[in-house]
């Protein structure tokens, strides 16, 4: 086969906000390890007669993360009813936002510089969560309340993805500007960050069905369950050959210990959702002087940060490992910046120290100069004892050193890393690497 | 005193109390004794408060002890059955709620107690207030004081059949079209609807949430002031309420004339069906009006025909989300016990906000909702209030509603346009038509509580109209 496959993907990212209280009522939004319905009224249980009054905290923080994904914010924005029937929505409809969410069309960049645009982002209330268990012998479902409420933002993309690799991508980056933002602490075991990829694929033209992968809880079982996609849609159209239509839209599952995805819902017909304006709930005018407020509380993003890493001399990869962790960026900042005159003489290889730091060789709580002179000192006094390794290792390697010199430089990587390996971590590669380059001339 | 209690308004046993003339455990013994002999006749009431002669008792105390600081202390009051109350059965007259106890207040409810009220029952309605002749209510219909084999209107008939019969000295009721003031015509007495947004909604088991207004039902426009600048204001449970001070309406109940009141008398609703005693009477509302001094001018708005459509789509779209959460999983009933109005009004309102119907329906109401709220905004820049009859009839007879899916849509063809923008409006007694009495309303735009009471209390002062049927 020498069909062209293009993977269409498009991610809805949904993140529970850290709230106080919960999206309309008072309760307390942190909900994960509490007992059963401990943390419920009226209003989130659904009693005859509650209403929603909602929380300004929680439409503050949706524009701030529309704003960090430069998305427009609406002027006029309101609340909706999204009317369907599940034990756990304990009104018989979700209040969500359907024709004019706060914030829309933005975009998020990856690292190639491609731009994966972003439709909405809108708020809503998570739902109840239901136990599927046995009591006195009994099999029986249990609906816990405590979930219900808690503030919700849905990020949506535009199906510009291209592969799980930009995907993983993307949602690391989401996750790392929500976390950043300060507005959730994002964490995806406790379900606080849920991942639903859609996923179909343009095959010559032809499209295949759509699959939409639900309630994903890992940026790798996203990015497994996307490539299995890939393969099975494949495989399925080279057999079936059956396009994309309105009535064979595909809800699937991820099994991360079978590795595969697995059938929940074909759906027939769009889910009708009768959406309409929240009666209960005026509307929103956000007038542009409060985005912009909300605009001047952003932090620095972490691309931002990560670019100015970079300015500082310090590598990308490393700029990435090191850009949320406070004290690793405070002791960065001192350095890199050279205002420590202590550390002046030093002459850190930033990259070097970072390296160093991120190994966990060198104990931030302590005497930084000292254990770096330390550690970096070792392959330098050495040099003689470096040279001997070296030898050695070209004597081990007839062939890769006749590969060298005919031209296939790349492999000097591997002698560099065969070095590094007899020196135990201890030398210093670039001292390695020029030490090689020297030998091979 | 030569009145006996059951004839005092809330003003006057307030007084009463002050000068020490009864108890309050007088007051409400006299009205539990006149609810054992007329409630099985009637049907009024769907529960009574166990509790009511121990909180007399300790209303009583507390007078002593404190004075009257609290409004209303010791004033019994009624209850429509859809304001959620703790420790009374809360059914909004379906079998679906039936034996429901609330696990919370409604704001009204709370602001009455805070007040010193005391609870004497739960009043009859029509299933979920779905209607306007409480012959829905799935515990059987209220029968009309003035004629028993007639309707009391509704969705708030007992709690105005309870005035009529003097089951209580005051009721509250709510209206989403019509179901304050239509039952209080019917009944022949006081009902006050204010602008939506001004009284919480919180605690009331939803109907048309963008209409529902809660109020009262009264002997007189008096009580009804006093009652709604008790339960009216800003609550933080109900965000469409309004964060205008609430006025002491009661206090300001100071016109003796109406000069430099501009008065329209809308000739849209004076309609060809209706009889021409019901007409005659409006025109003599607004002649009396006019020797009072105000300026009366007849004006033309919007056939109220099209209100009637606005009201039936939004309506039934809300109800049919309103009533998602009784899916038979919690509350102790399933959904077959709904009966069938609500039926009827779920799948219309499913209908209505469906993919592929939503414009033609759901949307197209909004947008003609926008011209009525828009045609209103410009009376009121010229007129202080509008005039007309309350419903185009005296109460029909029991049975009336058999096979008329649309019957409270008639029944509400004249208040209709001015729920459905949300203003506010008194219905008082304005005479009688084969002996049953005879509503006129005035009605005033948004917020204008305190215009619309004056007035409609300066009529009920100069007229002679509030009479009531004799149960002793």
């Amino acid at each position: 086969m020498t069909n062209k496959i293009s993977p269409i993907i498009g991610l809805e990212v949904h993140v529970e906000l850290t709230t106080k209280s919960k999206m309309f009522c008072g309760c307390p939004a942190d909900h994960f390890g509490k007992d059963p319905n401990t943390q419920t009224c009226p209003v989130c249980l659904g009693l005859p007669g509650a209403l929603p009054v909602p929380n300004q905290k929680a439409i503050e923080d949706t524009i701030k993360i529309g704003l960090a994904l430069n998305c427009q914010v609406n002027e006029q924005s309101h609340f909706d009813r999204k009317n369907y029937f599940y034990p756990d929505l304990s009104k018989g409809y979700q209040i969500s936002q359907y024709t004019e969410p706060f914030c829309h069309d933005g975009f998020l960049l990856l690292d190639s510089g491609k731009k994966i645009r972003i439709e909405r982002v809108h708020l809503e209330e998570d739902t109840g969560k239901l136990q599927h268990t046995t009591l006195n012998d009994e099999r029986v479902s249990l609906i816990d309340f405590n979930r219900s409420g808690v503030p919700l933002v849905e990020i949506v993309s535009q199906p510009d993805i291209a592969s799980s690799e930009e995907a993983k991508e993307y949602l690391k980056k989401i996750h790392a500007i929500v976390k950043e933002i300060g507005v959730t602490t994002a964490d995806l075991e406790k379900g606080q960050m849920r991942l639903e990829p859609t996923v179909n694929l343009n095959i010559d033209g032809h499209f295949t069905p759509l699959v939409e992968l639900k309630n994903i809880n890992s940026f790798n079982f996203a990015a497994l369950a996307i490539d299995y996609e890939i393969s099975r849609q494949t495989a399925a159209f080279e057999k079936d050959g059956l396009e994309k239509s309105k009535s064979n839209k595909q809800t699937r599952g991820y099994d991360s210990v079978k590795k595969i995805t697995f059938l929940q819902r074909q759906k027939e017909e769009a889910n009708d959702y009768r959406y309409f304006p929240e009666p209960d709930i005026p509307p929103f005018r956000i007038s542009p002087s409060v985005v912009e407020k909300l605009r001047g509380q952003l932090p620095q993003l972490p691309d931002a940060i990560i670019t100015d890493l970079v300015s500082l001399g310090i590598e990308q990869r490393f700029a990435k490992l090191v850009y949320n962790k406070p004290k690793i960026m405070n002791i960065l900042n001192v350095i890199a910046r050279r205002n420590d005159v202590a550390i002046q003489d030093t002459k850190i290889d930033i990259n070097k120290l970072v390296s160093l730091i991120v190994n966990k060789k060198i104990d931030i709580s302590s005497d930084i100069s000292s254990q770096y002179k330390k550690l970096t000192t070792v392959g330098e006094t050495n040099a003689g004892k470096l040279t001997v390794l070296v030898d050695e290792i070209l004597t081990q390697n007839p062939k890769v050193v006749e590969e060298y010199k005919k031209g296939k430089t790349a492999v000097l990587a591997f002698l560099v890393g065969a070095v590094m390996k007899l020196s135990q971590g201890q030398a210093d590669a670039q001292t390695v690497s020029g030490l090689l380059l020297e030998k091979l001339k | 005193m030569n009145k006996q209690i059951h004839e005092l308004s809330v003003i006057e046993l307030l007084r009463g109390l002050e000068d020490k003339h009864f108890s309050v455990v007088d007051i409400v013994s006299h009205y539990l004794d006149r609810l054992n002999r007329f409630n099985p006749i009637l049907n009024v009431y769907l529960s009574t408060n166990e509790n009511a002669l121990a909180q007399a008792k300790q209303a009583d105390e507390e007078i002593k002890k404190n004075g009257f600081i609290k409004p209303l202390i010791g004033i019994p009051i009624a209850v429509k059955d859809n304001f959620l109350t703790c420790g009374l059965p809360t059914t909004a007259s379906s079998l679906v709620l039936e034996e429901y106890y609330p696990q919370y207040e409604s704001t009204v409810t709370r602001r009455l107690l805070d007040a010193g009220a005391i609870i004497l029952g739960k009043t009859n309605m029509d299933a979920w207030a779905h209607g306007s002749s409480t012959e829905s209510s799935q515990y059987g219909p209220t029968l009309n004081p003035w004629d028993i084999g007639r309707l009391p209107g509704g969705s708030s008939g007992g709690s105005a059949a309870a005035i009529a019969a003097r089951l209580a000295p005051v009721a509250i009721g709510s209206e989403t079209s019509g179901s304050i003031r239509q039952p209080a015509a019917w009944c022949g007495v006081t009902g006050f609807k204010p602008s939506y947004g001004r009284v919480s909604r919180y605690g009331v088991i939803a109907m048309a949430s963008s209409t529902d207004s809660p109020g009262p039902i009264a002997r007189t426009v008096e009580d009804a002031a006093l009652i709604t600048s008790v339960i009216a204001g800003i609550d933080k449970y109900d965000a469409t309420t309004s964060p205008r001070e609430v006025e002491p309406y009661h206090q300001l109940l100071k016109r003796k004339d109406l000069k430099g009141i501009k008065i329209a008398l809308v000739k849209d609703y004076l309609l060809p069906s209706m009889r021409t005693e019901v007409k005659t009477l409006i025109q003599n509302a607004a002649k009396h009006l006019e020797s009072l001094g105000a300026k009366i001018e007849e004006i033309s708005l919007l056939d109220p025909k099209y209100s009637i459509g606005v009201y039936t789509v939004i309506q039934r779209s809300e109800v049919s989300s309103n009533l998602a959460r009784y899916d038979g999983i919690r509350f102790g009933h399933g959904r077959e016990s709904f009966g069938d109005e609500a039926k009827r009004r779920i799948m219309l309102g499913t209908y209505t906000l469906s993919t592929g119907y939503y414009d033609a329906y759901y949307k197209k109401a909004v947008a003609v909702r926008s011209k009525i709220i828009e045609e209103f905004e410009n009376t009121f820049k010229q007129f202080d209030a509008y005039i007309g009859a309350v419903s185009p009839g005296p109460a029909q007879k029991l049975g009336a509603t058999q096979n008329e899916s649309m019957f409270g849509e008639m029944a509400d063809v004249l208040v209709n346009p001015s729920s459905i923008a949300g203003l506010t409006s008194a219905g008082v007694p304005c005479g009688f038509v084969d002996g049953l009495p005879i509503g006129l309303q005035i009605t005033g735009n948004q917020f204008e509580e305190a215009k619309i009471l004056d007035i409609a209390n300066l009529y009920q002062q100069t007229t002679d109209f509030v009479k009531f049927p004799k149960y002793d």
